[in-house]
């Protein structure tokens, strides 16, 4: 077995006086895809916020790819360009067309030459098939092409780690599938990936392992198979029994 | 069923009410314009209340007999929706065309018909009840060069040609120069345009001679004035907009603390202390020009007002934005600059309008210290012994010349807010 590229060890987290997080351990190793879901306000998107650090945890231990995340700023930006994000509403930057999307943090960030920004950008967008859409503004687009863009930018900074942040919750029905379809191409090309979702069909296709979160806390996590045939924990079952 | 009010209208009968409605109202137009115009009144054997009102009375009813929430004309139903909706809008309708119309004469009569513009003493005023203008043409060149010496007026004029000049020079950058557009803006223009005002208009070398700020004023005054305030209030307010968010805080709360002070005090002790108080504090044989600590003190002063119109645009940001950037692995500054600033600075165009027009409107308060722009020379002139009594004239004068300025920097900005329009 591989080495472990996340590492959560006993982390807790308050908003205030509300534990949102409570003594959470994970570890995920390389080319694992991990679906994490659970009823909203169970903590799953803070979770994986804390991995690149947009949440700061207040307690215990959080090593992503041989660093730990404290509160030096540099080690984060390093960290934060080797995991890359993908958020409910896009956040698609509306000033920029498609392709500047892509490019601006691989040409500011990374340093790498516009030219051949441009070039891995554009290959990108073919990837998740909006190619051709690339000189448009993210308010000419549908959510699901706008999606597969925002996934296309992640991509640009050539991620070891994808987050996604229940990618397909603001999505008409009909657009979900063409972004799961994305995401699938990618998981089967060997992504490290954690996915915050609610599509349980998803879950059965790609992933590896399913963690169930309820209440701050990990209550369940298994393999895939197993988690779906029998649950071990009531609360996951009941759960399961309403989404399904 | 019979309709009791016979003043209202139905679909049946609307055509025989539409004809006698607008007859009623262009009749009671009409006579406002008579007498308006010609002095004529055919209503003068009625009681003296009655004649007043006979109009706004013929003309309400003209309008009440029109009024049906669908006629199927086109134009009465587009004066029913928006001028004629109920009674009291119908009279303030009636209302505004007829203080136009009485309006319109007199002022007329007094800016052109009966107006002087001829000879250049104040005699040749006497003649005529009108407006003076021959007041405004004798002191054009002072309410547009101040005090500045006559053979020299050519010193300002190449140095605001050259100003515009350079200004346009954005324009042209292209392909790779286009990347050093911010930067030709923000930090080179500047220095070129005080170098351009500080060789030409002021002199004192190359063979110039020197004219002291003192001499400066009228409108090309105003302009240096308002051109420093904003180039340099604009770049200071977006810094402390952005440290009045920073999460630092020391820099917070300096940004804070600067944001208050300056926005707690009125703009006319500001420069009453820069002109007066701050030479105190500086050593005997160091000596700033008034004018710059005047700009200065107006920098200052405006830019509390942009960070907090700034602050307002980075405010109005969703959060995932700076999300999406953070994940992207951009550090603050990076973050700033290419996704946040852009689109706040977009966001707050109008208020930032709002603020530069401010700035150039309260330039006239630079008198307290004595420098004397356009409205200064104003002041001065109309306190001439020879030129007494066109007070009105010079204040006429005054607004037009800022009206057109505001209006054409409200047009401006108006311009740019379609221009940065980005769909979300």
């Amino acid at each position: 077995m591989s080495e472990s590229i996340i590492q959560m060890k006993d982390v807790n987290k308050w908003f205030g006086d509300f534990q949102v997080l409570k003594d959470i351990n994970l570890e995920v190793k390389e080319k694992q895809k991990i679906v994490v879901c659970g009823p909203s306000g169970s903590g799953k998107s803070t979770l994986i916020r804390c991995i690149n650090r947009l949440e700061e945890h207040q307690k215990g231990q959080i090593i992503v790819d041989g660093n730990e995340l404290s509160e030096k700023t540099k080690e984060i930006e390093k960290i934060r360009a080797e995991v890359g994000m993908v958020f409910q509403q896009f956040n698609l930057f509306p000033h920029l067309s498609i392709l500047d999307n892509c490019t601006l943090a691989p040409i500011w960030v990374k340093k790498t030459p516009k030219k051949k920004a441009e070039e891995f950008a554009m290959k990108q967008l073919e990837q998740v098939q909006i190619a051709d859409q690339a000189s448009k503004f993210p308010g000419q687009l549908s959510g699901g092409q706008q999606q597969r863009a925002a996934l296309a930018r992640a991509l640009c900074m050539e991620p070891k780690i994808m987050l996604f942040d229940e990618p397909t919750s603001a999505l008409d029905p009909e657009m979900i599938k063409e972004v799961l379809d994305a995401m699938v191409n990618l998981a089967k090309a060997g992504m490290t990936m954690i996915v915050v979702t609610h599509e349980m069909g998803f879950a059965k296709e790609v992933a590896d392992e399913v963690v169930f979160m309820d209440e701050g806390m990990i209550v369940e996590r298994a393999k895939t198979n197993d988690f779906f045939a029998n649950p071990k924990n009531e609360r996951t079952k009941l759960f399961l029994s309403q989404i399904l | 069923m019979i309709n009791i009010n016979i003043l209202k209208p139905t679909s049946a009968n609307f055509q025989n009410y539409l004809y006698i409605g607008s007859g009623l109202i262009l009749i009671s137009i009409f006579d406002v314009f008579l007498r308006s115009f010609f002095n004529i009144n055919f209503s003068n054997s009625l009681p003296g209340i009655l004649n007043f009102f006979l109009p706004l009375i013929i003309g309400l009813v003209g309008l009440q007999m029109i009024r049906l929430e669908y006629s199927g004309n086109r134009i009465v139903d587009k004066i029913n929706q928006s001028v004629n909706n109920n009674i009291f809008n119908a009279g303030l309708t009636l209302l505004i065309i007829f203080l136009t119309l009485l309006i319109i004469p007199p002022a007329s009569n007094w800016m052109i018909f009966e107006a002087t513009i001829s000879g250049d003493t104040k005699e040749a005023c006497a003649v005529t009840e009108g407006a003076c203008w021959t007041y405004i043409k004798v002191w054009f060149r002072r309410f547009m060069y101040g005090m500045y010496p006559n053979d020299f007026h050519w010193r300002i004029n190449t140095a605001f040609i050259a100003l515009i000049g350079f200004a346009f020079v954005g324009y042209f950058m292209r392909g790779k120069l286009k990347n050093y557009i911010t930067f030709y803006y923000a930090i080179f223009y500047p220095i070129i345009a005080f170098i351009i005002i500080n060789f030409l208009i002021s002199g004192g070398s190359f063979g110039l001679e020197w004219v002291e700020t003192n001499a400066w004023g009228g409108l090309s005054l105003t302009f240096i004035v308002s051109f420093f305030g904003l180039i340099f209030c604009f770049p200071l307010g977006m810094i402390l907009a952005l440290g009045r968010r920073s999460e630092l805080p020391i820099i917070k709360y300096i940004s804070i603390g600067y944001i208050e002070f300056w926005r707690g005090v009125p703009l006319i002790t500001v420069l009453f202390m820069s002109s007066v108080m701050f030479p105190m504090f500086l050593p005997s044989d160091a000596f700033v020009d008034k004018l710059i600590r005047v700009i200065a003190a107006i920098i200052l002063f405006e830019a509390a007002y942009v960070a907090e119109v700034i602050r307002g645009g980075l405010q109005a940001l969703p959060r995932g934005q700076y999300d999406a950037a953070k994940s992207l692995g951009m550090g603050y500054w990076r973050m700033q600059i290419f996704v946040i600033l852009p689109q706040a600075l977009k966001l707050v165009i109008p208020g930032i309008a709002n603020t530069f027009l401010a700035l150039v409107k309260d330039t006239p308060l630079i008198f307290v210290v004595g420098l004397s722009e356009v409205v200064g020379m104003l002041q001065m002139a109309k306190t001439n012994p020879k030129w007494l009594g066109f007070a009105m004239e010079g204040y006429i004068f005054a607004s037009i010349l800022f009206w057109a300025i505001c209006y054409a920097m409200s047009k401006y900005s108006q311009y740019l807010e379609l221009k940065y329009k980005t769909e979300r």
